[in-house]
Order: structure tokens, then C-alpha cells, then sequence
């Protein structure tokens, strides 16, 4: 199963390093990333598979939520089932 | 990977716009709970509804957090209790929806409907039972929702129990007073009332429908309303195309939540109701929509085809993007529960009489409205034989919920709190209806030819 994780907050050093740390430390291996910054406000989606999570999906969208308050920026993890049922036919 | 855009506009959509599942709804069949004795029949229906629905909840919660988007409401409905009590030898239902509250407590949902006699051609001896008993049952219970269905296409309109419904009113509004008549706002009159419908008050789980089923609600008038801000000023055929489109990617998120929800309980998805259904919240309007149209303010001339238009988009944009559309499908116009609504109808524009014409295109009706505490039982009546012919004629459903507030005078203010909003109380007209209601009798199906 994929999920789409949405990063968004004031661009600083460590952000995807730690993003990534905490999603390895679930055993989510992370597909694809794409990422920018714009007026100092960094944005970041990345694809994940998270099949051999090592916590159920509600958790870990909890957890990361968590996660990223502690970073101070808003870590969003949502399946991708969501945006293909709007976006796609 | 998803286009960056589409993640960006659903979430957007979420955070911003108010999308959101307005209400998971599992149907619940109880025609095996009938029993001569009354405790029995309430042991079974409490039995039956926590066995089945107690996941319900848990496992709405869970979806809502994998997919990020708030499921608002799980609800239950049941068959007609009028249906599955028949049978019990008792004069009054209330200890069933008393039953029904508990259960509903149970599960954790906020309201169960199914309190419900459908009497179009006539009242069996439970339909009146259970008629009789709805005052009482409203002012003992806080979750409990019924309606009774006073007419239909097929069978004309039973006015009988249309001049009774009136007197049920008043009485519900009497027995609630300390609440302004907050129990009338968990009945509905229908014609024509449909077997699935996922939204309360008006749900119950019809008799031609499986043994348990999960319904799902959706709403967004929050996201029509700003995707009709990027075409102001461009013909309708634009505004019909762009509401089609919508509503075609909110009902999709209806789908894939209802069959996630479906799966996980184990039991058939039925369908998706594509309502817009408004809350009293900023930016979750249907008035503000009609108004974005071109209006100055909801109820003035030029709302009808506003209403229409977008009632008929909603339906043509969603149909494709589910495999089952049902309910009630379409616009709600509910007063209280509407922010552009209770500020139409405080200014004095959008009156009784425009809210009538505009249930002839809309989904439903007469919704959530307050009107002075000293409105006849007969006027009320005479509210509802008037809607049920717009849906007796129309060959659509019709309802009128309506809230006759103790003590309340026009001007005044009617709060019922949370989603139920806040209702101005408005005008009737004051010349009496009495000699008409008191006739009684059915008026006879309409002609279905001819039509003109």
C-alpha cells in the first residue's frame, strides 16, 4: 500500500534527514520525492510504501504528526487511494 | 507520483473548503426482531444493532486518519419501527425508542433513524401506534430520529395522517419547550421518502433493502462554492460544467470511503448519497452558492433557476463517480443548518413561500425551519399537505421538518447548537387552514400523462 507523506514549514538544514530517519525507523521505504522551497517556506511530497510498516497506518499518521510538531512543521501522511479516486478515472 | 497540484488541491479542499463524508450510515434490518412481547422485541433490537454495529465506529475513525479526510457523523438506521413493533401488544412505542437510544449510546454514532411509519395509503394499527407515540419518544431520547411518510406518486396523499402530523408536531414542540422544541427537529414528513437515504433525520433502512448495509453521505458545498468563484461572470453552461466537475471528485472520495468502510465491516456498500449538505460553519454555504451565481441575496428572484441548475449538476457530476447513486442526491436547503440561509432569511428575503418554490427543484424541502410557537397545528398541517403535493406531483421526495418554538415570536431566534445551527423564526401567513385539514381523506394520485 502507498502513501503520500506532505512536509510543509520553514526551510531549515535536516529536514528531509530527519523526515527520512523517522520514516526508516517505521520501516517505510520511501518511492519518489519531490521538493522545493519558495520564499523560505519549504515543501516536500514524498511517495511511500508503507506494506512492511512496523505500526498500523492510523498510528503511524499520529506518530508523524507528532513527529513534526516536535520539528516544528506539519507532517501529513495520507494514502495515495485518496488522490487517485479524485483525480484520476 | 501524484501530480503535485492534485495533492495540494485535495488537501486544500480538506483544510480550507470544508470537504468532507458528512455521514457513514449503516442500514441495520430488524424485521427479525419482532416479538408479541414488548421487552422481548427491545432485547432483540438492542442485541441486534450492538452486534452488528459495533465496529461501526472504530473502524470509520480509522479511515478517517489513513486517508486524512474527516468522516463527520456515523449513524445507524433501522427498518420502520412501526413495522417490526406491530406485532407487540402494547399502545405505545416508547420504551422501543427508548431501546434505540441505548443502542445508539452503545455504538458511540450521534443519532438513529428509523422511528418510522410510512402510511402514504393508509395507518395500519402499529402506523398509529407509533404516530401517537413520537411526541413522548422525542422528549425521552437524544439520538433517536423519526418520520413518517404521508405520500407518494403512486398513492396520493393521506391526509389523515397529515392533519395528525401537525398535532404530533406541536405536541413534540410542547414536550421539548425547555429546549425551544429541539425534539421536533428529529422529525420529518415526507412524500415519496426514499428506502436508503444515509442523512437524518429522515433515514431508515427500507424493507426492500439486505439484511445490513452501509450508506455513505457526501458533502462540499464548501468546495462548489469556490470552484464557482474562478468563473464569475461566464455563461451557465461554464457554471453547470465547473459544479458537474465538483461534485464528480467529491463523490469519488464518497465512493472510495464507502467501499473501504464497506469491506472492512464486512458487509454490501449501498450507495452513495451526493448531497450538498451545508453546516452553520463560514464557507459551508448553499445560499452562498446561489448568491455567487449572480444574486444580491438567496431568496430573491432569479433563486429557483440558481437552485435547479445546481441541484441537476450535482446529480449529472456524481452519478458517474460511483457504481450506486441513491438517498436523496442532490442540494439541501436547510435554514438553520445553512449560514447563508439564516442570514437570507434575518433579512427579511428569503421567506416561506420562496423556500416552498425552490423544494420544487431542490432534494428535499422545508428544512429545518422555526416558525412562531403559536402556529396552528392546523397551519403546520396545511405546510405539509403543500409540500407532499409539490412531491406528489413532481414525482420527487419531499419533507418538512419544522420547528413551531414554544414562546418564540417572529425576529426571534431559535438555537439548537452543533450542526442543527440556529433557525430565525419566520413568518406564516395568518389566515387559518383549519376547515381544509379538518376534511380528512386521501387526495388521489395524480394524472402521470399529460403532463403540462
Amino acid at each position: 500500500m502507498k502513501a503520500i507523506v506532505t512536509v510543509v514549514g520553514k526551510d531549515r538544514v535536516g529536514i528531509i534527514a530527519g523526515v527520512c530517519t523517522a520514516l526508516a525507523d517505521f520501516n517505510v521505504n520511501v518511492l519518489d520525492i519531490s521538493q522545493t522551497v519558495m520564499q523560505g517556506y519549504f515543501t516536500m511530497m514524498m511517495a511511500v510504501e508503507v506494506s512492511g510498516c512496523s505500526v498500523p497506518l492510523a498510528e503511524l499518521v499520529t506518530r508523524m504528526d507528532e513527529i513534526g510538531r516536535n520539528m516544528g512543521l506539519s507532517i501529513r501522511v495520507q494514502r495515495e487511494d485518496i488522490f487517485e479516486a479524485m483525480h484520476r478515472i | 507520483m501524484m501530480n503535485r497540484n492534485d495533492i495540494l488541491a485535495t488537501q486544500d479542499m480538506i483544510d480550507k473548503r470544508h470537504l468532507d463524508i458528512r455521514t457513514i450510515t449503516m442500514g441495520i434490518s430488524l424485521l427479525d426482531c419482532c416479538d408479541p412481547d414488548l421487552e422481548a422485541c427491545c432485547e432483540k433490537i438492542y442485541r441486534k444493532i450492538t452486534r452488528c454495529a459495533k465496529n461501526l465506529v472504530p473502524v470509520g475513525e480509522a479511515i478517517e486518519k489513513e486517508f486524512g479526510i474527516p468522516i463527520v457523523n456515523k449513524r445507524i438506521s433501522v427498518t420502520p419501527i412501526a413495522i417490526v413493533a406491530g406485532a407487540c401488544e402494547t399502545d405505545s412505542y416508547v420504551r422501543i425508542a427508548q431501546t434505540l437510544d441505548a443502542a445508539a449510546e452503545a455504538c458511540g454514532v450521534n443519532f438513529i433513524g428509523g422511528f418510522s411509519a410510512l402510511v402514504q395509503k393508509g395507518a395500519a394499527m402499529g402506523d398509529w401506534k407509533l404516530i401517537h407515540s413520537i411526541p413522548e419518544a422525542m422528549a425521552a431520547t437524544n439520538r433517536v430520529c423519526a418520520s413518517v411518510n404521508v405520500g407518494s406518486t403512486k398513492a396520493g396523499i393521506n391526509m389523515d395522517a397529515v392533519a395528525e402530523m401537525g398535532r404530533v408536531i406541536k405536541k413534540t414542540a410542547e414536550l421539548t419547550a425547555h429546549d425551544d422544541g429541539l425534539g421536533c427537529a428529529k422529525v420529518v414528513v415526507f412524500a415519496n421518502a426514499v428506502e436508503d437515504n444515509p442523512f437524518m433525520a429522515g433515514a431508515f433502512h427500507g424493507v426492500g433493502e439486505p439484511e445490513c448495509v452501509l450508506n455513505v453521505g457526501v458533502s462540499g458545498p464548501g468546495v462548489v462554492y469556490h470552484a464557482l468563484q474562478s468563473v464569475k461572470g461566464q455563461p451557465f453552461d461554464v457554471v453547470a460544467e465547473t459544479v458537474k466537475k465538483t461534485a464528480f471528485q467529491i463523490t469519488r472520495m464518497g465512493q472510495l470511503v464507502g467501499k473501504e468502510a464497506s469491506e472492512r465491516l464486512g458487509i454490501p456498500f449501498g450507495i452513495v448519497d451526493l448531497s450538498l449538505a451545508p453546516t452553520p460553519a463560514v464557507g459551508d454555504s448553499v445560499a452562498r452558492i446561489l448568491e455567487e451565481m449572480g444574486l444580491e441575496v438567496c431568496g430573491t428572484h432569479g433563486t429557483t433557476a440558481a437552485l435547479a441548475l445546481l441541484n441537476d449538476a450535482v446529480k449529472k457530476g456524481g452519478v458517474m463517480a460511483s457504481n450506486h447513486v441513491g438517498g436523496l442526491s442532490g442540494a439541501f436547503i436547510p435554514v438553520s443548518e445553512d449560514e447563508g440561509m439564516i442570514a437570507a432569511a434575518e433579512s427579511g428575503v428569503l421567506c416561506l413561500d420562496k423556500l416552498e418554490a425552490m423544494t420544487c427543484v431542490c432534494s428535499v424541502g422545508l428544512d429545518m425551519i422555526a416558525v412562531p410557537g403559536d402556529t396552528s397545528a392546523a397551519t403546520i398541517s396545511a405546510i405539509i399537505a403543500d409540500e407532499a403535493a409539490i412531491g406528489m406531483v413532481n414525482s420527487k421526495t419531499t419533507a418538512v421538518r419544522i420547528i413551531p418554538a414554544p414562546g418564540k415570536v417572529v425576529g426571534d431566534r431559535v438555537e439548537m447548537g452543533g450542526l442543527l445551527g440556529s433557525a430565525p423564526v419566520m413568518p406564516v401567513h395568518e389566515p387559518s387552514s383549519e376547515a381544509f385539514i379538518a376534511r380528512g381523506g386521501r387526495i388521489p394520485a395524480p394524472l402521470q400523462s399529460l403532463k403540462n
